[in-house]
């Protein structure tokens, strides 16, 4: 595929800040074993896309350490593969000296690396697009309309106050993009709902930053698309996959616990043929049931050592539960440590938690109960 | 130039391992799967890697094309170097003509070359197919530390046992003064692992004066210790207390596996410092509303909705609602349809049993082990009586007669 790809690693960071605390949106661990990166990541890779700028901003150092070389995706590469690009404040990006704050602003702040791109397509995505999609398929519809840019979009009803931070863009019957509605109001009509995935034809990207900068423009979806949309070739292109983001820790876990109920989703995003979604290895043996574990819909990791009770809980790698100890409606993130007897129900434990023998804890499915990283209780 | 390496290792993955059977149609020995999601060759590999070798030579003859990809460049086991690394080490033609591996001793003569690239002070020589945890680095300090031509790993076994293997008679310094293989009447319970160290002018002498001798095996065990014994050179065993079990056999390779299970595992895979395997992408594991598991390893990408118990499950196992898995060894890719009955048995990679379908016995009833080899397909009602080895291969197994 003659496409490079962009990610933006931090946007919607303010969106958990109880998990972006340490990291960014793109490094949130989601799925037993997966970070939200991962898809984007995957989505690209799976599609021939090997050359991939990922644009940090801050707490990357968890990301870094997930990417490495790029290996586990296949992007350790001599000529393209993936690179992150630390934040750095450039005369391109604003003229008040501080890091960019929308999409736009960062793509300007690396606009050398846009302009030294060859290939004639590019793939913009957010971190937090948790699907499985084929982008040959969007290149291919994108040139065949012989499209400036393309969107993709979901038809979703905006009912909840969370999803108020989603776009809508308005089409014609042919598909062409006539306006763009930021702030929708809630209601139970599917619309166009924009996933943060484009392409863009690289010339006319290369031009629209270009541009931004000379103007000073700031917004993707107000300078870009809206003022462009009269005269350039925006289209839609429709997914009917399962999607998913999330804009608060009670939608992460709402989402999370998506995957247990609905198999037919977890298929479509974990189990197409020739898509499989890669991640970091970390080498760890199997999981390991004792006589006494006791488990019932569950998706469970590697390197688990399992004695207690788990029901309806997303484990991630190297968690231990005791004996007796009971984990309900709970996602428990790296090398979690349960005790003997403990008691949970709707908790989101961070990485390296440690939950002591007999302690007892609930949340509820609208207001999770969230450990910090590496707290002892 | 090559960078001079202290210790070169060279691990011999070139045999069949034909006493099991149905399990090595298709891959080498060291190649096989073991313990959910490793293959045998990974413990000596990480061992290597854990010890401070990152030169090795894997020797390879035997249905090479699973071991060659499956070692690849090396990148699971950090051995992707730049100076030295793994390189997979098959029989070659030369000016001279060419010629299989005709022995340990003579696959690793005809690999001189490569040893000497690296000029390194010693040779450590290993085998694929033992599962182990083993500070090989130890061994060499004690090998420096006696000023030693060889050393030999031994571990006691119990003495009734000793018959079986090679038995290394020692003084009270641990040097070495009689080698018997599988003696009779043996008279200490050190047996040899299979783990050497020499020096490697020694080695290099003895190889060749071994290769020029044409009534010699070119076997290690047979040929080299010996004519070192007879010579007088320096010998030292080295003690080793821990888990060490060969796998040559269907039995021991099925124990081996067992041993990795209850609480307080034989040989624990959590346990010392981490295995490490070529891992693919595949999802979590799914564990079912209708799921019992106790007792088992099970392996991302499994998806289980029925009963295991005692057992250890390779990924992308799919185990449908009131199937039975017990006292069993199911490597990757395995359909196990509603209502089948797996009891004591070994299914290799790629099968499916059908609904209701039943492989094997008990083994709490005396049930005998069962194999079924890779790509079998069980028909639904089936049944697989104990003791039974289905071919690989097998479009679908009917009973005979």
């Amino acid at each position: 595929m003659n496409a490079a790809g962009i990610i933006f690693s931090n946007l919607h960071d303010r969106h958990i800040p109880e998990l972006t605390r340490v990291r960014t949106m793109a490094s949130v661990p989601f799925a037993c074993r997966y970070r939200l990166i991962d898809f984007a990541l995957s989505n690209m890779v799976n599609s021939g896309i090997s050359n991939i700028s990922v644009i940090t901003h801050n707490n990357y150092r968890s990301l870094m350490e997930h990417i490495g070389s790029g290996k586990d995706w296949d992007l350790a590469r001599r000529s393209g593969g993936i690179q992150l690009l630390p934040p750095y404040i450039t005369a391109h990006a604003n003229s008040s000296n501080v890091l960019y704050s929308s999409r736009l602003d960062a793509l300007k702040s690396i606009s050398q690396t846009i302009h030294e791109l060859r290939e004639d397509y590019v793939v913009l995505s957010d971190c937090d697009v948790i699907c499985n999609i084929d982008l040959e398929d969007v290149l291919r519809d994108h040139i065949a309309h012989n499209t400036d840019m393309t969107m993709v979009v979901k038809r979703l009803p905006v009912i909840t106050d969370e999803e108020k931070s989603r776009v809508i863009f308005e089409s014609d019957s042919e598909g062409r993009i006539t306006d763009c509605n930021v702030r929708p109001q809630p209601g139970l009509r599917e619309q166009n709902v924009g996933l943060n995935i484009w392409v863009i034809t690289r010339t006319y990207l290369q031009r629209v930053v270009q541009d931004a900068i000379a103007h000073g423009y700031t917004s993707f979806t107000h300078d870009i698309v809206a003022r462009n949309a009269s005269r350039r070739n925006h289209r839609i292109y429709r997914f009917n996959g399962p999607y998913g983001d999330m804009s608060s820790l009670a939608g992460y876990f709402k989402e999370s616990m998506a995957l247990l109920r609905n198999h037919a989703s977890w298929d479509a995003l974990f189990n197409i043929a020739q898509r499989p979604i890669f991640t970091r290895v970390r080498n760890s043996p199997p999981t390991k049931y004792s006589d006494s574990a006791r488990v019932k819909n569950c998706m469970i990791a590697d390197g688990c050592r399992i004695e207690g009770t788990v029901e309806n809980c997303i484990i991630f790698r190297g968690v231990r539960v005791s004996p007796n100890a009971v984990v309900k409606n709970s996602i428990l993130f790296e090398d979690a440590y349960i005790g003997a007897d403990a008691d949970l129900n709707c908790v989101v434990a961070d990485k390296n938690v440690v939950v002591r023998e007999r302690v007892r804890l609930s949340g509820h499915p609208t207001l999770p109960f969230y450990i910090d990283k590496s707290t002892m209780l | 130039m090559y960078k001079k390496k202290e210790c070169v290792a060279m691990l011999l993955a070139g045999g069949q391992g034909s006493r099991l059977y149905t399990l090595t149609e298709h891959v080498a020995k060291p190649a096989v799967p073991f313990g959910g999601k490793y293959r045998i060759i990974d413990f000596p590999l990480s061992n290597c890697v854990h010890s401070g070798i990152d030169t090795v030579g894997v020797l390879t003859q035997y249905q090479p094309l699973v071991l060659n990809e499956y070692i690849g460049n090396g990148q699971p086991w950090d051995l992707d170097r730049n100076y030295g690394g793994v390189m997979v080490l098959p029989p070659y033609q030369g000016k001279k003509g060419g010629d299989w591996y005709r022995g340990t001793a003579n696959a690793i003569y005809q690999n001189l070359h490569f040893i000497r690239r690296y000029d390194p002070d010693y040779v450590l020589v290993l085998s694929g197919d033992h599962i182990y945890h083993m500070d090989y680095h130890q061994m060499l300090e004690a090998h420096k530390e006696k000023g030693a031509d060889a050393t030999i790993a031994v571990i006691e076994v119990p003495i009734e046992e000793a018959s079986r293997f090679g038995i290394m008679n020692t003084d009270d310094q641990l040097r070495i003064v009689e080698f018997e293989e599988k003696p009779p009447k043996p008279k200490s319970n050190k047996a040899s692992m299979g783990i050497y160290i020499f020096n490697t002018d020694v080695l290099t002498q003895y190889l060749i004066r071994d290769e020029a001798d044409e009534n010699s095996a070119k076997d290690f065990g047979k040929n080299i210790i010996p004519a070192m014994l007879r010579d007088g050179m320096k010998m030292y065993a080295h003690p080793f207390r821990g888990y060490w079990k060969d796998v040559g056999t269907l039995d021991s390779f099925w124990e081996a596996n067992m041993d990795l299970l209850g609480d307080q595992p034989i040989f624990d895979l959590y346990g010392g410092k981490k295995i490490f395997s070529r891992n693919s992408a595949r999802p979590p594991q799914m564990i079912g509303a209708s799921a019992r598991l106790s007792d088992s390893l099970i392996t991302e990408g499994c998806e289980i909705h029925g009963e295991v118990t005692h057992s250890v499950l390779f990924g992308d196992v799919r185990i449908e609602p009131g199937a039975v898995v017990r006292d069993s060894i199911l490597m990757g890719n395995i359909s196990v349809e509603a209502g089948a009955v797996i009891e004591y048995a070994i299914i290799d990679s790629d099968c499916t049993i059908g609904a209701k379908a039943k492989v094997g016995k008990a083994r709490a009833e005396g049930g005998k082990l069962t194999v079924v080899g890779a790509e079998t397909e069980i028909s639904p009602k089936q049944r697989v009586p104990d003791g039974v080895m289905v071919a690989a291969g097998s479009v679908e197994y009917k009973k005979e007669g």
